[in-house]
């Protein structure tokens, strides 16, 4: 489904990310764990066409968009839920989601867009209630299933998410992810980069353990979950022979 | 008191022109951030336009043509000298668009030469007016409050309910969020610089009966309606056009008050006021700025 080879971009001569080389299947749960810094939202941005790269290649389902504006890549199936959650604030909650589904009228496929709407309903209930406040007016929780809900009406074939549980209480955090795991249940195909390294790989097939711009491990989840560098670095255990 | 209601109908009339005067500012700061100080000469433009284009066509369809004309020049303007940039800095924009606003004037000037214009009447003559209870009301009062009321709500319409003005919204929002969805946001700014060009252009139209327009009326203008736009708060469209009654309003007393050469001074005082102590403008509050995102 999506493909890096050796990607390198950042800001100006700034190289954030260094030949990095990801891929993601469908079906699957990828996820991507680093410290602050590591470089996951620039390489995010990079894909969905934000940034440019500098060098290196991406492929989307066998189309290369190395260079392709992001209009187009959303509009080719690959959404972003951006780091932040970034609503349109002075919009209302079913403003957000029909801005969401706007590809929709792109690919003629207007009709779709109020079924969807209560298809998103139905997976939040916390949005229907909310339906015509200001995105800027809810709580956190809420806005990152709003920009999930928002992405989701695009009907992409890959979803990524950025840090979907900074800033967030832990219980929600918790309810954030069971939404996650709903959608990976109903087929979707998602790439989640995450702090929260724990969460992250309980729910994830893969994942890529990313470090100052460069990946530093990567495997099945399960194996991530019991490599010792991983546990010590982002788990929060203490190495044994330590 | 029918001297009142006299100085009142006057400072309606000027707030018509500078409420549409700073709606077009509004719309263009919104989708980009940029206060487009050739937005007077949009005005111009419109007003000239249609004072060439009515020899040769009845005056509606002169007034319609000026501003589709103004509305491509509005385009053109995005495309060839704003699109390109690269995140422009404030001042480099600001120093673009007076750069602009004075390209535009003397291009005037010479198609146009010094001369004063003025459409005729839309109704009646200058010398037509309706008693209002004792208060005389020339017809074309009637006409530009009419038609700038219809702009504004058409504009309510078109953004609140229309999903292109959704979009432009949605762009002024969160520029980035925006083109996550899909939406081109280049798109969206060319086409905020044709709607407030056009918007402009139709002002121009209905005021040149009134005041008359000349090649360097669009910097007057300028003032007026960023004064308007600031007062209101910069952004709010609503705001904008209640801040252009109370301008117009009291700038038709000062006539009273001061002598008449002082008229402008009443805005530039105000401006200058406002922007010491409520930047923020008279409307504008702390709660509503933080859910904007400019």
């Amino acid at each position: 489904m999506l493909r890096i080879d050796n990607l390198v971009s950042g800001y100006d001569t700034l190289k954030v990310i260094q030949n990095v080389s990801i891929q993601v299947n469908p079906g699957e749960i990828v996820s991507i764990i680093g410290a602050n810094g590591a470089g996951k939202t620039t390489l995010l941005k990079t894909i969905t066409g934000l940034l440019r790269p500098l060098s290196g290649q991406i492929q989307f389902d066998g189309q290369d968009i190395t260079r392709t504006n992001t209009e187009k890549i959303v509009l080719l199936g690959c959404s972003l839920v951006p780091e932040g959650r970034q609503v349109f604030a002075p919009m209302t909650v079913r403003e957000n989601l029909i801005l969401g589904g706007y590809v929709q009228y792109k690919r003629n496929q207007g009709s779709v867009v109020l079924k969807d709407l209560a298809r998103i309903y139905k997976l939040f209930p916390r949005l229907m209630e909310r339906e015509t406040q200001f995105a800027g007016s809810l709580s956190g929780g809420e806005q990152q299933m709003l920009a999930i809900g928002r992405a989701m009406m695009a009907r992409p074939k890959l979803v990524m998410m950025d840090e979907p549980s900074m800033g967030l209480a832990p219980l929600v955090i918790k309810e954030i992810f069971s939404i996650i795991r709903m959608l990976r249940d109903e087929g979707a195909t998602i790439l989640l980069v995450e702090q929260n390294a724990k969460a992250a790989l309980r729910l994830a097939d893969r994942g890529y353990v990313l470090e100052t711009g460069k990946v530093i491990l990567e495997g099945s989840a399960d194996e991530l979950l019991e490599n010792d560098d991983v546990k010590c670095a982002y788990l929060g255990k203490v190495k044994k022979e330590m | 008191m029918e001297l009142l209601f006299q100085y009142i109908v006057a400072g309606v009339t000027y707030g018509t022109i500078y409420a549409i005067v700073a709606i077009g500012f509004n719309i263009i700061y919104n989708t980009t951030g940029i206060i487009n100080f050739a937005q007077g000469e949009f005005v111009m433009l419109g007003g000239m336009t249609a004072f060439t284009l009515k020899e040769y066509m009845p005056l509606p369809l002169a007034i319609v043509s000026a501003v589709i004309i103004t509305m491509i020049i509005g385009a053109l303007i995005e495309m060839l000298f704003i699109r390109w940039l690269h995140k422009p800095s404030v001042l480099r924009m600001i120093i673009i668009t007076i750069g602009l606003s004075i390209l535009i004037r003397e291009t005037a000037l010479h198609i146009w030469g010094e001369g004063v214009t003025a459409l005729p009447y839309f109704t009646g003559t200058s010398l037509s007016s309706v008693n209002l209870g004792g208060v005389f009301v020339s017809p074309q009062v009637f006409w530009a409050v009419g038609i700038s009321s219809v702009v504004v709500v058409l504009l309510g319409v078109f953004f609140n309910f229309t999903l292109l003005g959704k979009q432009m919204r949605a762009c002024s929002a969160n520029r980035e969020a925006a083109r996550l969805c899909g939406i081109s946001t280049q798109n969206m700014v060319t086409l905020s610089f044709m709607l407030s060009a056009a918007i402009g252009a139709l002002g121009g139209c209905i005021v040149s009966p009134i005041t008359y327009i000349q090649y360097d009326s669009g910097s007057q203008l300028a003032i007026k309606g960023f004064t308007v736009a600031i007062l209101g708060g910069l952004g709010n469209s609503t705001a904008a056009v209640a801040a252009a009654m109370i301008l117009g309003i009291l700038e038709s007393f000062s006539i009273w008050a001061l002598p008449a050469a002082y008229k402008d001074v009443v805005s530039i005082a105000i401006m200058l006021i406002i922007l010491f102590l409520k930047p923020s403008g008279l409307f504008g509050n702390a709660a509503s700025a933080r859910l904007k995102e400019y």
